[in-house]
């Protein structure tokens, strides 16, 4: 086979073999099984930012109270907030679509009737968390 | 790198078992133990910062320096950016066609996976001994 092709017209590929694609998610008709694969890596990009955002505060206390304070007045901002419940929102859809991705890899949850029902569960599961714990947020800050 | 052309061996008969590249599921097996073991440490970790939030410097820096705190937040740290630093890597071949910029993305990974780590460790015990 490498014999024809060097002497047929065709110029060799730089790769032998086509090799497999990620999927193009431009073209790839949206279904709740396929967007839940790609938000389970947006938020797994977003939570890796979330983790430098950690250490930052880490830092922070580490430098003293001043730093501290000033970290945390930012996280009382508005932009602050909005970070904060994006990477809540990221933390539990990652952590729940995770748990999803675990249980198919041990060969559980992969009938498509399934696939759905437990798709469905980590989004409702996702707002629940997510509420519940700036509800509990926000009680610890005296808001209630 | 091109496949031996002289063996009778075919494409899947090679790729069967260890794969390819005859090696690759300790990718696969670290990604799935740190994501097991991320379940009730990650858990702890927003627990904890949901029950803190608002606290001021004296109670936070107050509970970092609790032994338990400093060994469970350094080993979250650890697997998080253990398990973190594997997904980009996978992101980055997926995504990431340019020769160059693929081949720098996945050596400055696990590069600033570890500076990561350790500047994280170097807070924790700052904060722990020196506060």
């Amino acid at each position: 086979m490498a014999e024809s092709l060097s002497n047929g017209a065709q110029p060799q590929s730089k790769q032998p073999h086509p090799r497999p694609l990620s999927p193009h998610l431009q073209v790839y008709k949206p279904q709740l099984t396929s967007i839940t694969s790609i938000l389970h890596r947006f938020s797994g990009i977003a939570l890796s930012a979330g983790v430098l955002y950690l250490l930052c505060w880490l830092l922070a206390v580490a430098q003293g109270a001043e730093a501290f304070d000033r970290l945390q007045d930012f996280n009382g901002s508005i932009i602050g907030r909005l970070l904060l419940l994006g990477w809540t929102v990221a933390f539990f859809y990652h952590l729940l679509n995770g748990i999803r991705h675990l249980a198919w890899d041990a060969g559980f949850g992969f009938e498509l009737p399934t696939a759905y029902k437990s798709g469905y569960a980590v989004l409702i599961g996702t707002a629940v968390l997510t509420i519940t714990a700036w509800v509990v947020g926000y009680f610890q800050m005296g808001a209630f | 790198m091109s496949a031996p052309a002289k063996s009778l061996r075919s494409s899947l008969g090679r790729a069967r078992g260890l794969g390819s590249a005859h090696e690759g599921v300790h990718h696969w097996w670290g990604q799935r133990m740190s994501a097991l073991a991320l379940i009730p440490l990650s858990l702890w970790l927003v627990a904890s910062l949901v029950c803190y939030a608002g606290a001021d410097y004296a109670a936070v820096s107050e509970w970092l320096s609790r032994p338990l705190t400093l060994g469970a937040l350094g080993l979250t740290f650890l697997i998080t950016v253990y398990h973190a630093v594997l997904g980009l890597q996978v992101v980055v071949e997926d995504y990431i066609h340019g020769q160059p910029t693929k081949l720098i993305l996945l050596i400055l990974l696990p590069m600033g996976g570890v500076a990561l780590v350790v500047a994280a460790i170097v807070s924790l015990l700052v904060i722990a001994f020196a506060g």
